[in-house]
């Protein structure tokens, strides 16, 4: 497994996740954290509960590190992200990518978060101003060479 | 023989647990298992199409044979980050 990769229900330090890719003497490090938004869809949105089957979310961390270095070779990509109940403006999710040059750190790291919305097993469970709903975005597949080229290609846009 | 099922989110409401033990003949596939699962929670039949599966932890096929002590688990569409 990917000393990189975690799935943790403690809040998220986004210094923890530079520090997990070892950014000394790089040259450029990029992240991205994911924030409970206050809105969606419409509806006021009051607080998330991520749900994970973790052991298999945790594979699927994995897999979108071996992905991105496979792409960009130079590339130290880390992802932590929280699991339980998370209030408005708290991050479930860090990402860190560390590169020599700033183009393949701001790659790895947008390709990391379309990934993890295409094939990691966590659910948000959204309890918003008169009810709650699970949010159901893409079938976790982490095979489909179509949604993985579309992640490449926004990665690279 | 002996499967343990694994439902999350959404699935895991209908259901009204996130784990279940059930028998299955020897040579079952994951869909044998999916549509048991449907046989006794009918509610769970619109996720046919959108779902995706694991066998002990590793994502799998539908098609792919289940062994005795295997944890099956169904996962709606995925929805983190």
């Amino acid at each position: 497994m990917s000393a990189g990769t975690l799935i943790t229900s403690a809040p998220l330090d986004p210094m923890a996740v530079v520090r997990a890719v070892d950014p000394a003497g790089i040259g450029a490090v990029v992240t991205f954290l994911g924030l409970v938004r206050d809105h969606n869809l419409g509806r006021r949105v009051l607080h998330l509960e991520y749900e994970a089957y973790e052991a298999l979310a945790r594979r699927g961390l994995d897999l979108i590190v071996t992905e991105a270095t496979a792409q960009w070779p130079a590339v130290r990509l880390a992802i932590h992200h929280r699991t339980g109940r998370m209030e408005i403006g708290e991050a479930s999710v860090a990402i860190a990518a560390a590169s020599p040059h700033r183009a393949h750190a701001f790659a790895a790291a947008r390709y990391a978060i379309e990934r993890i919305k295409q094939i990691v097993p966590i659910w948000k469970h959204e309890y918003f101003e008169g009810g709650d709903v699970w949010i159901e975005g893409a079938t976790a597949d982490p095979g489909n060479s179509e949604a993985r080229e579309q992640a490449l290609k926004i990665a690279c846009a | 023989m002996r499967i343990t099922i694994r439902l999350f989110a959404r699935l895991r409401d209908i259901a009204g647990a996130g784990e279940l033990v059930r028998e299955a003949p020897g040579g079952a596939t994951v869909g044998a298992v999916w549509a048991g699962l449907v046989a006794e929670y009918p509610d769970l039949s619109p996720y046919e199409k959108s779902i995706s599966c694991a066998v002990n932890a590793d994502y799998s096929r539908f098609n792919a044979t289940v062994a005795d002590g295997d944890e099956v688990a169904f996962l709606p569409p995925v929805s983190g980050g």
